[in-house]
């Protein structure tokens, strides 16, 4: 809402420093965006009277112009305008000035001659045609001779002050709930009880010439749900014109174009009241009926607002029909056809209340959102409806442009009555938290407007957004200044703490920290597409997706945590990050029906590439975290069948029965598919699965008194037997084992063709006496009697 | 004799002035002073001689042998220091080298504000809650007295996937699950990703982070609201930080204030960041509409409570002078690396 000071100033002395009147403004709930003198950057342009004009001596287009700028000498300039003559007042620029492209304006000579100035044209003024009730030149100087104000004009005067241009606009950010303050009226108000100086207001009233509306129109409502409160009034012998100085200028500031006094009247209703009027010719209303009704299917409308195609109208909306055809869409936007016209002579003033959802939801489906639509959006009130049609009746008699009927229409179906809320001061000061006495509070509450008696509070009907105590307890805050309300802590009974799974996840972070990894954040929706770059299975694929997505690469809640990661690795192997280490708890997203939400699980996801990371460097970062959470029966087994792994490095990890996760290289081909030629390691672990097995606390184990002893045993097997499987039987047949390491694995001339060797360390101790060589000796011979079943052999 | 156990000694002593390795060193006290060694050949043709020569060349003989070790020991303690100096002369490196880089993890400098914020408010006595970010209509809409109709339920500003179920533009359904599922008193934060359909620029992110914060009690006022948000504030921003609280309108709080932080880079003064206004708009706040308390099954006569959201990438974004949001999710490692 852009307000117009000296309009303000209309209702409500507001001569205060302009700082000061954004500022209070603003921390009172209105808040300010920006302000502006309108005549800016206009800089030291002047009124100016023409005294004599000669020919330029060495051009034929220019001319020497002596100007009485009310300075003590005249003042030359030098111009190539041919519409000047001895007499004509003008806009001069003198030495130093800026014009609104904000050129800078300086002496100069013109062909040798000292030319002192400019003189200027209505747009070096930033105006246009549209702003002047009188005909101006296209090119050319302004002449200002036919301006109404003319007496007033002296030379020297700020062109500013002459033009009405010495106003400053304030841009407001006006709040859903207060429809009320996009009007110069609301905003009046608000700075009255803000600088507790009285409003101006009077109730609109016009005189009227004798005659009967209803003989000349009917009007009929067919919706009212949708159209509460339809009023019409009627204009006969209407003189369309340029509207007055005063009026073109208040509606610029408020950045509506002038157009004629009609229109103009209008729109300067919506701006003044927050109401938004129309008008219509009664000439093209057929069967001199109007009817507010819902479209029909297949009708079209063409608008004012200059767009070739007439707007295809469909049943829900509501629309103001003649008796034939649409010709407005209620509360929106009027046709073409019915609009004010150079020659119309008899107009038909709208003020209605339409219902605010149907109105945005049909200016949205036919792509005009107008002032008057944002207004009715938001909810009008018949009351005002009322003032709003007397005020432009009353402006019609101001401005002398026609004939007001002194009967109207009105069908009013509202069932508006007044809402009258408790006003409890203790209460309020209880729910504040202040100590604002009764009589301050009262005195804040009829101050912005509200009726007071007996503790009870009349709200004004423009006030759509007061309903409860707690409304009238903002009022009183805002007013009074929420800075000043004391500031105090709440006394919490609660504790501040982590849940378990809170602590668990902050410790697989700072686990995932301590390895080395990075943290990254990404987004959680991604393209269809991804999943096929990973060459993840369709049955993996199924994902909740977005109705209305910001494009296809985000319109997926993903179900791998993977395709977010391999995007990272994509952009740093791009960006020639050569190696690195990334993690993220990343949440998954898995679909469970139409209507019902899907279920959402974090994983621990990470990658790896780059000099010195392979699959074991990838699998001991998820032993170590596993380990450190303490989690038990944990197994790895090589997994053939995950599309996504390379089927020769991939890890299937279980926790007892449960799967844990993936380990293993990305696919070369699913690499390539990011754009990634080096191997990717990448592992994925349900954090909910490892949280449910993570151990209790640590109980320390109590360092040995006794020596190790340790036997290596160089094995040899099948190629493809897992060093898990040896282990076991190790594990299984040893005594006194405290670990067993593998430390070698070789293939090649040495070892027969299909075999490996393996060598693992078995380290054994007892408890209670040194480890004879004899009790080793025993343990490896029974292991590898064990083992020579399972088809292994000492090497 | 006498002669001969002089001229060893003299020979001796010029030997091992001679020497300057420990080796060699080694080698004369052998010759001099071992089993088969000059010096003890001498003593051994002890015998031969008279019982009045025996004592006085045994004394000269100890007396030279006690000289000779000496003379050796020192010698051997000289060499040693001679060669520690030369090796450590060797092993001398530039310090100026750089360090060798280590693996070090780096923590996202969203979750880096995020953990303070955790702290502040767990300090405060807030628990730290979650909840589903594909969420129910209802509980990001309705139940928040944002009625259909209104702007912020338009596709055009939310995802949705069904009717009823969205992505969640606010965690503030987080706090209608709570007060649905807990009594009063209610203390909590809740932080998490949120969805808005704004297209990525520098300033924008479809998806961004939210910690909103929720209190419920007997008697909670709007001065309650004032005193913890600025207390926060002290906590992130320093003792000397101001807040003011301006009036606005959210449909769930009533009354309703945004809260704009004194531009910690200017103080007020106005610069680039605070684009000259001096304050910095920090975050949306207000107590919790009575409306949504009855939604939740909280008498509004009895309870009453204030609620506020923070926006993380903004906090991140000033802290550490980040002009272009993408970057906190393009991860890239050299901007990960800074934190």
């Amino acid at each position: 809402m852009d307000l117009s000071m000296r309009w303000l100033n209309d209702y409500v002395k507001a001569d205060m420093p302009i700082k000061e009147f954004v500022d209070e403004m603003t921390m009172s709930g209105s808040k300010v965006e920006t302000y502006r003198k309108m005549s800016d950057p206009l800089t030291n342009i002047v009124v100016a009277k023409v005294i004599s004009l000669e020919r330029h001596p060495d051009s034929e287009k220019l001319w020497i112009c002596q100007l009485d700028a009310g300075r003590d000498e005249p003042v030359q300039i030098v111009t190539a305008a041919q519409n000047l003559f001895v007499g004509a007042v003008v806009p001069a620029c003198m030495h130093n000035s800026v014009i609104a492209d904000g050129t800078k304006i300086t002496k100069g000579k013109l062909r040798g001659v000292a030319s002192n100035g400019m003189m200027c044209s209505y747009a070096e003024l930033g105006l246009t045609k549209d702003d002047f009730d009188y005909p101006v030149a296209d090119d050319g100087i302004l002449i200002l001779n036919n301006d109404p104000d003319i007496d007033s004009f002296k030379p020297g005067m700020d062109i500013c002050e002459a033009l009405q241009l010495d106003d400053t606009i304030v841009e407001f950010e006006i709040t859903n709930n207060r429809p009320d303050c996009l009007s110069v009226l609301g905003l009046a108000q608000e700075a009255s009880a803000i600088f507790k100086t009285p409003l101006n207001y009077k109730e609109p009233e016009f005189k009227g010439v004798d005659g009967d509306i209803n003989k000349e129109l009917t009007v009929r409502v067919e919706n009212t749900k949708l159209c509460s409160r339809y009023m019409a009034a009627m204009v006969k012998n209407v003189k369309i014109g340029p509207s007055p100085k005063w009026m073109a200028r208040r509606l610029k500031a408020s950045g509506v174009r002038p157009i004629n006094n009609l229109v103009d009247i209008t729109n300067f209703v919506m701006l003044e009241y927050g109401h938004p009027m129309h008008a219509f010719d009664l000439r093209y209303v057929e069967d001199n009926t109007i009817v507010v009704r819902n479209a029909k299917e297949g009708e079209t409308l063409k608008l004012l607002d200059e767009m070739a195609e007439p707007v295809k109208l469909s049943p829900e909306m509501l629309i103001i029909a003649d008796g034939k055809k649409p010709i407005a869409i209620a509360g929106v936007m009027g046709g073409e056809h019915s609009g004010i016209m150079e020659d119309t002579t008899t107009v038909v003033f709208e003020a209605a209340c339409f219902d605010g959802v149907s109105v945005r939801r049909t200016a949205k489906k036919v792509g005009e959102r107008t002032e008057a639509s944002s207004r009715f959006e938001k909810g009008l009130n018949p009351v005002n409806a009322e003032r709003a049609l007397k005020r432009a009746l009353q402006l019609i008699e101001l401005l002398g442009c026609g004939e007001v009927i002194n009967t109207v229409i009105d069908v009013n179906h509202s069932e508006y009555v007044p809402e009258k809320l408790k006003h409890d001061y203790k209460w309020v000061n209880e729910f504040l938290g202040s100590d604002i006495s009764e009589e301050e509070q009262i005195d804040i509450l009829k101050r912005l407007g509200f009726g007071y008696e007996n503790g009870e509070i009349t709200v004004p009907p423009t006030r759509i957004d007061m309903h409860l105590p707690c409304d009238v307890a903002e009022e009183v805050a805002r007013i009074y200044g929420y800075n000043k309300i004391p500031s105090t802590i709440p006394k919490l009974s609660s504790q501040g703490k982590r849940t378990p799974s809170q602590i668990f996840e902050d410790k697989v972070i700072s686990l995932a920290l301590a390895l080395g990894f990075y943290e990254v954040m990404t987004y959680s929706f991604i393209s269809p597409k991804d999943y096929d770059l990973l060459r993840m299975n369709d049955e993996d694929k199924k994902s909740v997706v977005i109705r209305n997505p910001l494009g296809e690469d985000t319109s997926v809640m993903r179900t791998s945590a993977l395709t977010s990661m391999m995007e990272v690795v994509r952009r740093n192997w791009n960006n020639r990050n050569l190696s690195a280490r990334f993690f993220e708890i990343a949440r998954e997203y898995f679909p469970t029906g139409d209507d019902s939400l899907p279920v959402e699980k974090d994983v621990l996801c990470y990658a790896l590439y780059g000099a010195g990371e392979d699959f074991f460097t990838a699998k001991g970062a998820a032993e170590e975290i596993i380990a450190k959470l303490g989690v038990k029966n944990v197994s790895y087994t090589a997994e053939k069948n995950n599309p996504t792994f390379h089927p020769g490095r991939c890890a299937k990890v279980m926790c007892g029965d449960k799967l844990l996760g993936y380990i293993g290289q990305i696919h070369p081909e699913s690499a390539a598919n990011f754009g990634v030629n080096t191997e990717v390691y990448c592992a994925v672990l349900k954090m909910e699965v490892m949280f449910e097995a993570a151990g209790d606390e640590v109980k320390y184990t109590p360092l040995p008194k006794f020596p190790s002893t340790y036997r290596d045993l160089s094995l040899l097997c099948d190629v493809d037997m897992p060093s898990a499987d040896i282990v076991a039987v190790i594990e299984k047949n040893a005594k006194h084992l405290e670990a067993v390491q593998l430390f070698d694995m070789y293939t090649g001339e040495q070892v027969p063709q299909g075999k490996k060797s393996l060598s693992y360390k078995m380290i054994m101790r007892k408890k209670d006496s040194t480890l004879t060589d004899e009790e080793a000796d025993a343990s490896v011979a029974k292991v590898l009697k064990a083992l020579e079943a399972a088809g292994v052999t000492l090497r | 004799m006498k002669e001969q156990l002089q001229n060893i000694k003299e020979q001796a002593l010029a030997a091992v002035s001679a020497c300057t390795d420990v080796k060699d060193l080694d080698g004369l006290r052998v010759k001099y002073l071992g089993k088969k060694g000059e010096l003890t050949a001498i003593l051994k043709s002890m015998g031969k001689l008279s019982a009045e020569e025996r004592p006085v060349i045994g004394q000269l003989a100890n007396e030279v042998r006690q000289s000779l070790e000496g003379f050796i020991a020192d010698k051997q303690a000289q060499l040693k220091s001679a060669l520690m100096e030369q090796k450590l002369k060797r092993e001398a490196i530039d310090v100026t080298m750089p360090g060798k880089t280590q693996a070090m993890g780096v923590r996202h400098p969203l979750n880096i504000v995020l953990d303070e914020l955790k702290e502040i408010f767990r300090g405060m006595g807030y628990t730290v809650v979650d909840g589903p970010e594909v969420e129910q209509t209802k509980y990001v809409f309705d139940m928040l007295n944002t009625d259909e109709g209104h702007p912020a339920r338009d596709p055009q500003d939310t995802f949705y996937i069904t009717d009823e179920i969205l992505l969640r533009t606010q965690t503030s359904s987080v706090q209608i699950r709570t007060m649905l599922e807990n009594k009063p008193p209610i203390a909590i934060i809740s932080p998490g990703r949120v969805y808005r359909s704004d297209a990525v620029d520098a300033t924008h992110s479809p998806i961004f982070h939210q910690c909103e914060g929720l209190v419920i009690d007997k008697k909670i006022t709007f001065g309650d609201l004032k005193g913890t948000l600025e207390m926060w504030a002290k906590r992130l921003y320093g003792e000397d930080i101001k807040l003011r609280f301006r009036p606005h309108h959210f449909p769930y709080t009533e009354p309703s204030a945004e809260v704009d932080l004194q531009c910690f880079k200017c103080g007020g003064k106005g610069c680039s960041l605070c684009k000259g206004e001096g304050w910095i708009e920090m975050l949306g706040s207000g107590l919790v509409h009575p409306q949504v308390l009855i939604n939740c099954g909280i008498d509004p006569n009895e309870y009453s409570g204030f609620a506020f959201g923070i926006g993380l990438e903004r906090i991140a974004m000033m802290r550490y002078n980040i002009d272009d949001m993408r970057l906190l999710y393009e991860n890239d490692l050299r901007f990960l690396s800074q934190f």
